[in-house]
């Protein structure tokens, strides 16, 4: 029934490849994978390479962080030329001078950041690592 | 459906308890017993809110040893219901609509947490466990975080320069915080200033440390019941009059959250039920877990239009006494939000506002009251209204 499963999608963004779905029904993009399309429902999708580029909508910098995790970093959220929106990493910027002016609008390319498997978490993890490309 | 009404409520004081959580919700549930004038026995079902129960005591299945705790007959369903930090509302709506139906003619609903036993640094994970475990939480976000990332969004799509949206948000901080004061339960009962908030670390960009609320220890509870049995046994019952709940999925596919549409349509299908609209509440308890997010949910549940909402507070158009009194419990910052709890507590500082028994803090005539509960980042949400 899953045409791309989360460790498929996370098994491609780790060599690089950003993959979503495309609906046959109504033409839009989901990204993160998930069993029907976003935005219509249908489960007539088929599974395609995005271009891995997008652009900032807005971000923060974690200064008290989990458990497992180091602060400060930046966590943002991509909207890409597709369509889809993806939380990640903004990793070539420092976060004590990640302003909104300099951040929020700039291009990024995705690539992706491997954690070690934690407490609670099944296997290890992996995020959308965003560069600023400009 | 059977018109269905609040008898009586309980709550403890929120803040660090030596209680566990069983002893917590129990000394809350039993309030509400003896001041709606039952005995125990008289419950058949108990509906318990709890989000991190699990990781706080090592405790799975609290529902059983709470009904238990309070001397509950064996045949009593007694049921745990988890939705984050929405749990106890979604605890609450599940009551009213199985009393509305006839299932049950009596039933206690609230929540129970003791977060704060976690220390910050596991509470700071096991509260991350409500945004996407898969798609999210392993770029290290946190609740602060998500809020944070709110914030810069408001000010870049309604042009608010960022120095001003601080501003007005820690006047939602020392709003609640002046109400809290008044609340003998609340976790902080000490007024503070705009600039108390604008000097606190940083826990977030750009949210400080008088922008979140805190962790807390707490629980509280009412129960439902029919209007015919409310009315044989207690002087003032507060009637449910309408209820609704919404859902999403990962933060990054509801894309521009300053809109919610799982808050939307919850608010949506409550107006509804109820038969009200956003101009006739009074009075509204919501969730304000930062200070960005009451003015962000005030737009969602159209009580003010969008973009406008930070301008009221600075205005004072949420202040007791104001266009509509927002969280004149302290509210999240200042009453605690003990997560399991919290939306058992709004319920509480409704009923008792509806009854005219808040004192200082007391909104003058207020006749239909709200709750708004927000779960994980949106994932569930909760809107009850009430009147008289």
């Amino acid at each position: 029934m899953y045409k791309l499963t989360y460790k498929q999608y996370f098994d491609a963004l780790k060599e690089g490849k950003l993959l979503g779905l495309k609906c046959n029904d109504c033409g839009s993009y989901t990204a993160p994978p998930k069993l029907c399309c976003d935005k219509c429902g249908s489960t007539s999708t088929e599974v395609v390479s995005l271009s891995g580029k997008g652009v900032i909508k807005t971000f923060t910098v974690i200064r008290v962080s989990p458990e497992g995790y180091e602060a400060p970093y930046i966590v943002a959220m991509a909207e890409l030329e597709e369509g889809p929106w993806l939380m990640g990493n903004l990793i070539n910027v420092d976060p004590d001078k990640a302003k909104m002016d300099n951040i929020i609008g700039k291009k990024v390319t995705v690539s992706a950041k491997i954690l070690p498997k934690m407490n609670y978490t099944p296997d290890e993890g992996v995020t959308p690592a965003f560069v600023i490309a400009e | 459906m059977r018109k269905v009404a609040v008898m009586g409520v309980g709550m403890t004081k929120f803040g660090p308890t030596e209680k566990s959580q069983v002893e917590l919700f129990a000394e809350a549930a039993m309030e509400a017993i003896n001041t709606s004038n039952i005995k125990p026995k008289d419950v058949q079902a108990l509906f318990l809110g709890n989000g991190l129960g699990d990781f706080e005591e090592g405790q799975l299945n609290l529902a059983g040893f709470c009904a238990n705790e309070l001397g509950l007959p064996p045949e009593t369903t007694a049921m745990r219901f988890e939705g984050a930090c929405a749990s106890a509302s979604i605890a609450i709506r599940n009551a009213f609509l199985l009393v509305a139906s006839g299932a049950y003619d009596i039933v206690v609903a609230g929540g129970t947490e003791r977060a704060l036993s976690m220390g910050t640094s596991l509470a700071t994970r096991t509260f991350a466990m409500g945004t996407d475990s898969k798609y999210e939480e392993f770029s290290g976000l946190t609740f602060p975080g998500v809020f944070a990332m709110l914030a810069h969004l408001y000010a870049d799509k309604y042009n608010v320069p960022l120095p001003k949206l601080k501003e007005r948000m820690a006047m939602v901080a020392v709003k609640n915080h002046k109400n809290g004061a008044k609340n003998p339960l609340a976790q902080f009962q000490k007024e503070i200033t705009v600039e108390t908030v604008l000097k606190g670390f940083v826990v977030a960009d750009p949210l400080q440390l008088f922008d979140c609320c805190p962790f807390s220890d707490g629980a509280a509870a009412v129960i439902v019941t029919t209007d015919e049995i409310a009315k044989k046994h207690v002087e003032k019952p507060v009637y449910i009059l309408g209820a609704g709940q919404g859902s999403a999925g990962s933060l990054c596919r509801q894309k521009d959250y300053t809109i919610m549409p799982s808050r939307i349509a919850s608010a949506k299908q409550a107006y509804k039920m109820a038969g009200v609209e956003p101009k006739d509440i009074d009075v509204a308890e919501v969730h304000d877990c930062f200070t960005i997010a009451e003015i962000v949910l005030l737009e969602n549940l159209g009580l003010f239009e969008f973009g406008t909402a930070s301008e009221a507070v600075e205005k004072g158009e949420t202040e007791i006494g104001g266009k509509i009194a927002v969280n004149p419990s302290g509210g999240l910052k200042a009453k605690g939000h003990p997560v399991g709890a919290t939306g058992a507590a709004q319920v509480y500082e409704i009923v008792k506002q509806l009854r005219g028994e808040c004192g200082a803090r007391q909104v003058e005539n207020a006749k239909i009251g709200m709750t708004d509960t927000l779960g994980g980042d949106a994932g569930s949400i909760v809107n009850l209204i009430f009147g008289i």
